[in-house]
């Protein structure tokens, strides 16, 4: 099922336009992987399906299950199943993993009209997650990313999509600045979070996390636009030659 | 305006006031004299550029006496109260002790908590009080407290002997009943604790008027060798209350005091909170929130003195202000001679909730010892654009994204208060004022 349908995408920044429309379907059971060198636009496709306010849709479409996904507001696709692991995760002072977790899940709940969980409850079914990606439960009770390490960081990034549950995740560079074992665990959860009902982007700009974790599909975004789209073997390819022999071509046409 | 006060005092010290010791009279006339020399600051002065007490100096204030009043009732004290139920309580009203509305009787050996005015006049607490009291708050530095010294006639004494461990918070009330005419209180506390002793104290200012009224309080704690005190204080003075109060304490060798200083209340408010590292190995947090809306003005002043090495300090102070409201923090830190192997950590963030909200932040280090750690720094700013935007992409409404950031600011207040039970009571107090 086409869980994501994206056509001719045009997007901007501060009057410069990043993205120069952009084509992509995702299906649900798909892991999809978008490389490209920096600059070519990667970030702000994330960005603009979350629905950050300082970038604008000039042109083009997002279906997101059939739905217009620009007309909703940033919760409201948060609620029907969008989740965007950051590149550059946000401290919260003050507010401790626990309890901002907890209210994004009823945030999600509410919206789905499922009840609301309580704290005791909420951390029984948290206790589970955590163990998935190997955190003991000190982490809860830190205020949100403050004081994390960089690793810190983004495991907090994918301990939020192991509790949200999306349909669509999408990964901006997750895996930049990790160690081997964190970025082990980064794959090993989306691994096993893979279901045939949802769907994973994967922003990256290296080869490494491609190794972990299969993708079906390998995209190429150069420019603002995808120049190239193909099965795994092309992120191996991109892997050895660099993108220079797909760029090049692409800013001609 | 001073003469007035000098006049009360001749009427207040003709009185008897209380039958004090001779010593503390003559202290008390001292310091009306200095009240008198220094007169009220003005914003021409340094420490009060950005307070302006002219509303207190222009106003006069007849000196509240509960004598002859109908005392309130113990269930009007009640939704005034911090502490969990059943802890042990004092209830000062209009500065003077209710002994009717306090509750100290299950106090464990060791721990004594009265009325100043009675300990004054007794043998052995007379001793303990003329060994510390006056002698620690700087009142020939201060008109406030050079005022407070003078008219002291009552208020908490508390003395932990060395030892002791006080289990169940002890709460201290300070309630205004106001009158028709403006009226000052000058509460006094002095808190001993004693070498090993642990203790926690709870010190509340309420109101059950909205008259205008103005109280005048000054509070010395005395933390003993390896003593362990947290004390909090909670400012919810009435809407049109004027609040001028020193907080001075002293801390001995490897001591810890915690200071948690809330203040949500009163129209015009002025804390100088003074905390001497006097023995090494003292440690010292000083923690502080405020809440302020309309036209609300709280001012918190605060130094902290490393007079011996090794010793650390952590301050944490945040406020959130909305509307026309305005905070002031300005936050010294003294690292004397010798005080090597000083650890000290300041940090002041401001969250303005509208555009005529106003926050001043001032850090000052003064070091003269010159192997020590002291960092500080200062925010002050709306909401952060790009937290809300992270919380509504998880779900988040901007209302609550909102409400969740604001609240996150005094949460990092109440998270680093030592005792559960009392941040639990804290917290809905603090909630309602965010609301």
């Amino acid at each position: 099922m086409t869980l994501l349908q994206i056509k001719n995408l045009r997007a901007s920044v501060e009057g410069r336009e990043i993205l120069q429309g952009v084509d992509l379907t995702v299906n649900t059971g798909e892991v999809h992987a978008i490389m490209g060198p920096n600059g070519s636009g990667k970030s702000t496709l994330a960005q603009v399906l979350a629905g950050h306010p300082a970038y604008t849709v000039t042109a083009g479409s997002a279906l997101y299950e059939g739905k217009d996904l620009f007309a909703m507001t940033p919760e409201e696709r948060a609620r029907e199943g969008v989740f965007l692991a950051f590149q550059y995760p946000v401290a919260i002072r003050g507010i401790t993993n626990a309890y901002f977790l907890r209210s994004a899940v009823n945030a999600i709940r509410k919206h789905r009209g499922t009840e609301e969980l309580g704290p005791v409850e909420f951390m029984d079914a948290l206790e589970e997650k955590l163990k998935v990606i190997g955190w003991d439960d000190s982490y809860l009770s830190r205020p949100v990313n403050e004081g994390f390490s960089g690793g810190e960081k983004k495991r907090n990034e994918i301990l939020q999509l192991a509790v949200l549950e999306p349909k669509l995740a999408i990964l901006d560079e997750t895996d930049s600045g990790l160690d081997i074992d964190a970025l082990k665990t980064v794959a090993r959860t989306v691994e096993k979070l893979r279901r045939p009902d949802n769907a994973t982007v994967m922003v990256t700009h290296y080869y490494r996390i491609l190794t972990h974790i299969q993708p079906d599909f390998v995209h190429v975004l150069a420019a603002g636009r995808i120049v190239k789209s193909g099965g795994k073997e092309l992120a191996q390819e991109l892997e050895e030659k660099g993108y220079d022999w797909i760029r090049e071509p692409a800013a001609v046409a | 305006m001073t003469e007035q006060y000098v006049a009360d005092f001749k009427a207040f010290a003709g009185n008897g006031a209380g039958g004090a010791p001779a010593w503390l009279r003559k202290i008390r006339e001292g310091a009306i004299a200095r009240f008198a020399e220094l007169g009220f600051p003005t914003t021409k002065q340094e420490e009060w550029r950005f307070t302006s007490v002219a509303p207190i100096k222009e106003t006069r204030f007849a000196l509240a006496h509960a004598a002859g009043a109908q005392p309130p009732s113990v269930a009007a004290i009640e939704p005034l109260l911090v502490c969990p139920p059943g802890s042990p309580r004092m209830v000062f009203v209009d500065g003077r002790y209710a002994p009717e509305l306090s509750s100290v009787g299950g106090l464990p050996r060791g721990v004594h908590a009265g009325s100043l005015a009675v300990a004054l006049t007794s043998g052995r607490n007379g001793e303990l009080a003329r060994q510390h009291l006056t002698r620690h708050a700087r009142w020939h530095e201060s008109a406030f407290a050079a005022l407070n010294t003078a008219f002291l006639a009552d208020g908490a004494f508390v003395h932990v002997a060395a030892h002791t461990i006080l289990e169940q918070p002890l709460e201290l009330l300070f309630v205004a009943t106001g009158g028709r005419q403006p009226t000052v209180s000058h509460p006094r506390s002095l808190i001993v604790v004693e070498r090993d002793a642990q203790a926690a104290v709870v010190e509340g200012y309420a109101a059950l008027t909205d008259d205008v009224y103005w109280t005048n309080g000054v509070t010395e704690a005395v933390v003993g060798e390896g003593a362990r005190v947290e004390y909090y204080r909670v400012q919810r003075e009435g809407r049109r209350a004027y609040h001028v109060a020193t907080t001075q304490s002293r801390q001995e060798r490897d001591s810890f005091f915690g200071l948690h200083a809330v203040t949500l209340g009163g129209a015009l408010a002025r804390h100088d909170v003074l905390t001497a590292l006097d023995g090494a190995g003292a440690e010292l947090i000083l923690n502080g929130l405020y809440v302020l809306r309309d036209s609300q003005h709280a001012d918190h002043h605060t130094v902290i003195e490393h007079a011996r090495p090794h010793c650390a300090s952590h301050e944490f102070f945040n406020g959130v202000l909305d509307q026309r409201a305005h905070g002031v923090f300005n936050g010294r830190i003294i690292v004397r001679p010798g005080a090597q192997r000083t650890d000290s950590k300041q940090t002041n963030n401001n969250l303005l909730l509208s555009t005529d909200a106003r926050a001043d932040s001032q850090p000052q280090l003064e070091i003269y010892a010159d192997d020590v750690k002291c960092t500080h720094g200062s925010t002050v700013g709306p909401i952060d654009q790009t937290a809300l935007y992270y919380l509504r992409s998880r779900g988040l409404s901007p209302e609550m994204a909102q409400s969740l950031l604001t609240y996150g600011f005094a949460a990092e207040i109440l998270g680093r208060m030592g005792r559960a039970d009392v941040r639990d009571r804290l917290d809905p107090l603090v909630r309602a004022a965010l609301a």
